[in-house]
């Protein structure tokens, strides 16, 4: 807590008061993490999987059911410095939901020949004599998940940092065994690596943005809280400069995390490179997260800006829709197409923070959710579709996918026409949250960009369907593996939630609804 | 009270899911049972019809409610006016007949499955019913988009050799038209709850809401945009003649005989009601679309040696002929559109049938060309044909000359030159028409079709009810006028138009 004395709060040191009942799926999370670095660093490697699933499973479902018992908390805690309040529990609420399927996927052992979508030793050079004899041996590694364990906390911190130095360091925690996850790929190490290295030094790069902003405006505010930080707007107005840059900063910072344009350049990369295991993970939980806490910045600190930001965020969510759908179309790979995809639908849920409404926060929380079960959904049935070289990405080798294999290709037409907004999936409800709230907050004429983009990329995801359905099968066309019981859940949890939330999204619409705004 | 309209789409919805659980290696037991639930549905349909009170006052009956999204305040609400019964009617007649017509139209060696098709049919008939008889304007618009879909497959896996190109062209310029509507949709949803205070979609209380003028004319924009790509008007046609000639027989009278009636069938329940200003405004556009359109179709039909591609520049002309009738706000005109929707409806079906029918006697080609002396070889399916180009072109006596009549008539009362330019279109449509009939039926036998066999039982057994409707409706029209009148007196009174008096005067202004 001494950085809360470093960020100049002007008192006498005392102990903070922490209500650790509001925290608590947090420490659930990082206590997991470090029992697990503990457990590869002691037992055998025999028995380390075992055990690690076990504390992994155990810790996201204890936090899951600690969330649902804090439904009803909003405060304030650890002297200013964490927010827990109703957004931040929906989101964190959706994050562990998330993280249990993106778990399963790299839980998953039966897909591959070999045993396993990862590195047998992240650390042996691809191609060097190390590697081949732990290949050899069969080795399979447990590393991932003490990894993943801090991701996951990072993500929870990350939603509910009410303070911008402790939203760096969620930053750091979150994104840090990120960059590690996406270079263990086991097949196409090269790639894989190449994907790692680029998150990492842009990640870094727009990691010093983001602290280079939040010195500028602890000089303009004297204070990194957020709350603090809207008060001083208040209090001096037309003297903003300082705010205005050193906020303008902090934003480039999280927009590539959402992948916006002109922040996404590593996105296509890392989500080819990425195992598709980790892809899907990341795509649905970073998402959620890196908007979590873009819109708490600008609500909470910059709500009285709002006039300076919305134009540019027009003008990036604008770049942002067209972006990604016109270069999806040309896409040949499904992993690429979808990173393009990705991007694009940050676009749309832009739209819906532009709004800066109740019902623009609601409309973004559910598309959030909507969008994270239906990527995490496509990523699993892709880590499926396989040929002999492993996993068949290139979209050729899907043709005719949809014939030799009806269910799988129903499904996965299931995942393109929510993503592509087509009612009666959960996309459309998305979308629709999100553009209604627009034209009631008067951006019009944004929701009319979004539907000229919904349009456009409605022909790459239709595409997807052209080729599994209507091509004939050939002898390239890919097979589908039978999946374990882990996969299975996680590719069930997302269809039926897709096809849930698109036909009765009641529930779900109350809860963001219910969720109330961020606290200050 | 009987929830009539939903169990009419839940039947065979539900019934979709289970062809789809059939086995794959019995493909009739699939389209016995989807026959059989599609006469089912249309029995139902024929008994919920008898209990339709043509005098009531009430805008809708055989109502339901039920929330379905509060926080948005959605609702699933159904109803019917004459209207949507005809409609509804029509969908529930040509179903059974589509499958009894395609029974042999899809085969395992075609590629797609046997009973993924007729699972297909049934979830578009559960669709369509929805569809004209959804009150509330945001289900209208789900079902308006999901019905994409299983067109969509029924275009793209089961057509000819370009299905797959004129399946996507078709699916986006249908979305297009329906992003446009959301847009709308969603605008209209804001300006309800800032007039009322609370928003909503149900239609009775969008009816008759206040706006601004601007708006009203944008929203309008959004809505018409999408029911002119579906019905379709000039210049929103370029997909419909490549999707006509990729699909099936059977697909393409769904298609162009039910599907495009949403268009003109939102024109006349969305557009006007909601929007009369804007309609007003806009109404002299639409007229000149609809007379070029009249025009176009024709002349580009005339000059077609592509039978399927023939009859959707025919199908394109007769919209135009049912949106005049819907814009120049008159009565009869309004009526005779809503004659016209069913006629071309029964008289698409006969045409793309019959079309068909000669077209398996041909190894496929659907090329004028290649026809020739039919009549000689196929005494009865040159009947059926001569009997469905007869209806295509309004001959007195068929139903569709009472709508096309009806339609002329009210655009004479409002304007003399809509009036008669509209009647020269019917020159043009016997031009071609009985152009196809001699090349393709008449002359001396094409060497190719020696030997052709003429018209089975069930070949026979598909077309008959559409010429028994044809003829009956156009001899003894007051049943479905007495259903339809109401409805659209009820249009009228709420656009605020009224007919011209009897005595037109000679500058026939459009007021």
């Amino acid at each position: 807590m001494s950085i809360l004395a470093a960020a100049g709060i002007d008192v006498p040191f005392t102990l903070p008061i922490v209500d650790y009942n509001a925290i608590a799926p947090l420490l659930i999370l990082l206590g997991a993490g470090v029992v697990s670095v503990l457990v590869e660093a002691m037992l055998p490697r025999g028995s380390r999987r075992f055990i690690q699933l076990f504390i992994v499973f155990g810790a996201l479902v204890a936090a899951l059911a600690w969330v649902f018992t804090i439904t009803g908390v909003r405060v304030i805690t650890a002297e200013g410095a964490i927010a827990i309040d109703g957004p931040a529990l929906v989101m964190q609420g959706a994050i562990l939901v998330l993280a249990i399927l993106g778990a399963l996927l790299m839980a998953e052992r039966s897909i591959d020949p070999s045993g396993d979508a990862f590195a047998a030793r992240a650390a042996a050079l691809p191609g060097s004599e190390d590697e081949k004899q732990f290949t050899a041996r069969g080795y399979l590694q447990t590393e991932v998940w003490p990894l993943f364990l801090f991701a996951v906390s990072g993500m929870l911190l990350f939603v509910s940092a009410n303070d911008l130095l402790l939203m760096f360091v969620a930053l750091e925690v979150m994104s840090l065994p990120l960059y590690l996850l996406a270079g263990m790929a086991r097949r196409r190490r090269l790639l894989s690596q190449e994907a790692a290295l680029k998150y990492f030094l842009l990640g870094a790069f727009s990691s010093a943005f983001f602290i280079y902003g939040v010195a500028l405006v602890y000089g303009y505010a004297a204070s990194t809280q957020l709350p603090a930080i809207a008060s001083v707007l208040t209090a001096k107005p037309g003297q903003t400069s300082l705010a205005l840059i050193g906020m303008t900063l902090i934003l480039v910072g999280l927009l590539f995390k959402v992948s916006a344009v002109p922040f996404h350049q590593w996105t296509p990369d890392v989500y080819q490179g990425a195992p598709t295991a980790v892809t899907g993970f990341m795509a649905a939980t970073v998402k959620i997260a890196a908007f979590g806490a873009l819109m708490r910045v600008l609500y909470v600190a910059f709500g009285g800006m709002r006039w300076d930001w919305v134009p540019m965020m027009w003008i990036i969510a604008i770049l942002t829709m067209l972006v990604g759908s016109i270069i999806a179309i040309s896409q040949s790979d499904i992993k690429r197409m979808l990173a393009y995809s990705s991007i694009a639908q940050a676009g749309f849920i832009l739209v819906g923070v532009i709004a800066a409404s109740p019902a623009g926060l609601a409309g973004a929380l559910f598309y959030l959710i909507a969008y994270g079960l239906t990527t995490i959904g496509a990523f699993a049935l892709i880590s499926m579709v396989r040929d002999e070289s492993g996993e068949a990405t290139n979209l050729s080798k899907w043709a005719g996918l949809g014939r030799k294999s009806p269910f799988v290709g129903s499904v996965f037409a299931l995942f393109m026409l929510a993503l592509a907004g087509i009612p009666l999936t959960s996309g459309f409800i998305g979308k629709f949250s999100v553009f209604a709230a627009a034209i009631a907050s008067g951006d019009t004429g944004l929701v009319i960009v979004a539907v000229v983009a919904s349009m456009i990329a409605a022909f790459f995801y239709v595409r997807v369907i052209v080729v599994m359905f209507f091509t004939e099968p050939g002898p390239q066309t890919a097979s589908v593996e039978v999946p374990s019981v882990f996969t299975t859940i996680a590719l069930a949890a997302g269809a039926t939630v897709t096809l849930v939330l698109g036909i009765l999204p009641q529930p779900v619409l109350e809860l963001v609804s219910n969720a109330d705004l961020f606290i200050r | 009270m009987t929830p009539w309209l939903t169990i009419l789409a839940v039947v065979p919805l539900i019934s979709s899911l289970i062809v789809v659980l059939l086995p794959k290696s019995r493909p009739t037991l699939a389209k016995q049972f989807a026959l059989a639930v599609s006469v089912l549905t249309l029995a139902v349909t024929i008994l919920m019809a008898l209990q339709f009170n043509g005098a009531s006052t009430e805008a809708f009956q055989f109502v339901e409610s039920y929330p379905w999204i509060p926080v948005f305040g959605i609702s699933y609400s159904v109803g019917v006016d004459g209207i949507g019964l005809v409609l509804i009617a029509l969908a529930a007649t040509l179903v059974p007949i589509v499958v009894i017509a395609g029974w042999r139209d899809v085969d395992a060696n075609s590629g797609g499955s046997v009973k993924g098709y007729f699972a297909l049919i049934l979830a578009l008939e559960a669709l369509m019913i929805w569809v004209f008889s959804a009150t509330d304007v945001f289900m209208f618009y789900v079902v308006f988009e999901a019905m994409l879909i299983p067109v969509y497959f029924m275009i793209g896996r089961y057509g000819g050799a370009q299905r797959s190109y004129a399946a996507v062209k078709f699916l986006l310029y249908s979305l297009l038209g329906g992003l446009l509507m959301l847009a709308s949709l969603i605008g209209l949803y804001v300006v309800s709850a800032q007039v009322t205070g609370q928003g909503t979609f149900d239609y009775l209380s969008l009816v008759g809401l206040e706006m601004d003028p601007t708006a009203e004319k944008l929203l309008f924009l959004g809505f018409f945009f999408a029911f002119a790509i579906k019905a379709p008007l000039w210049p929103f046609h370029t997909w419909l003649p490549d999707a006509a000639s990729a699909a099936k027989p059977g697909t393409a009278v769904l298609l162009i005989g039910v599907l495009d009636k949403v268009g003109t069938f939102g024109m006349i329940r969305y557009c006007l009601p909601i929007f009369p200003a804007a309609s007003e405004f806009y109404a002299p556009i639409v007229i000149g679309m609809a007379l070029v359109g009249i025009f176009y179709g024709a002349y580009v039909a005339l000059n077609q040696n592509d039978m399927k591609r023939l009859f959707a520049y025919s199908s394109m002309s007769h919209f135009g002929f049912i949106a005049l009738g819907i814009f120049v706000f008159t009565t009869i005109a309004q009526s005779g559109s809503m004659v016209y929707m069913v006629a071309h409806g029964l008289s698409t079906a006969a045409l793309f049938l019959t079309a068909g029918f000669l077209m398996q006697r041909a190894n496929g080609s659907s090329l004028i060309s290649d026809f020739g002396g039919v009549n000689k070889a196929a005494p009865v399916l040159a009947g059926f044909f001569m009997f469905a180009a007869l209806s295509s072109l309004a001959l007195p006596g068929l139903v569709s000359f009472v709508g096309e009549f009806m339609v002329i008539l009210g655009s004479f009362q409002r304007n003399l030159f809509v009036g008669a330019a509209a009647t020269l279109g019917i020159v043009i449509t016997a031009a071609y028409v009985l152009r196809l009939y001699q090349k393709s039926m008449t002359g001396p036998l094409a060497p190719k079709l020696v030997g052709m066999p003429d018209l089975g039982g069930r070949e026979i057994l598909a077309l008959m009810p559409i010429v028994v409707l044809t003829l009956v409706l156009g001899l003894f029209p007051a049943p479905i006028l007495n259903v339809i009148n109401p409805a659209v007196d009820r249009v009228m009174t709420t656009i605020g138009a009224t007919d011209p008096g009897p005595t037109v005067s000679g500058e026939g202004s459009g007021q």
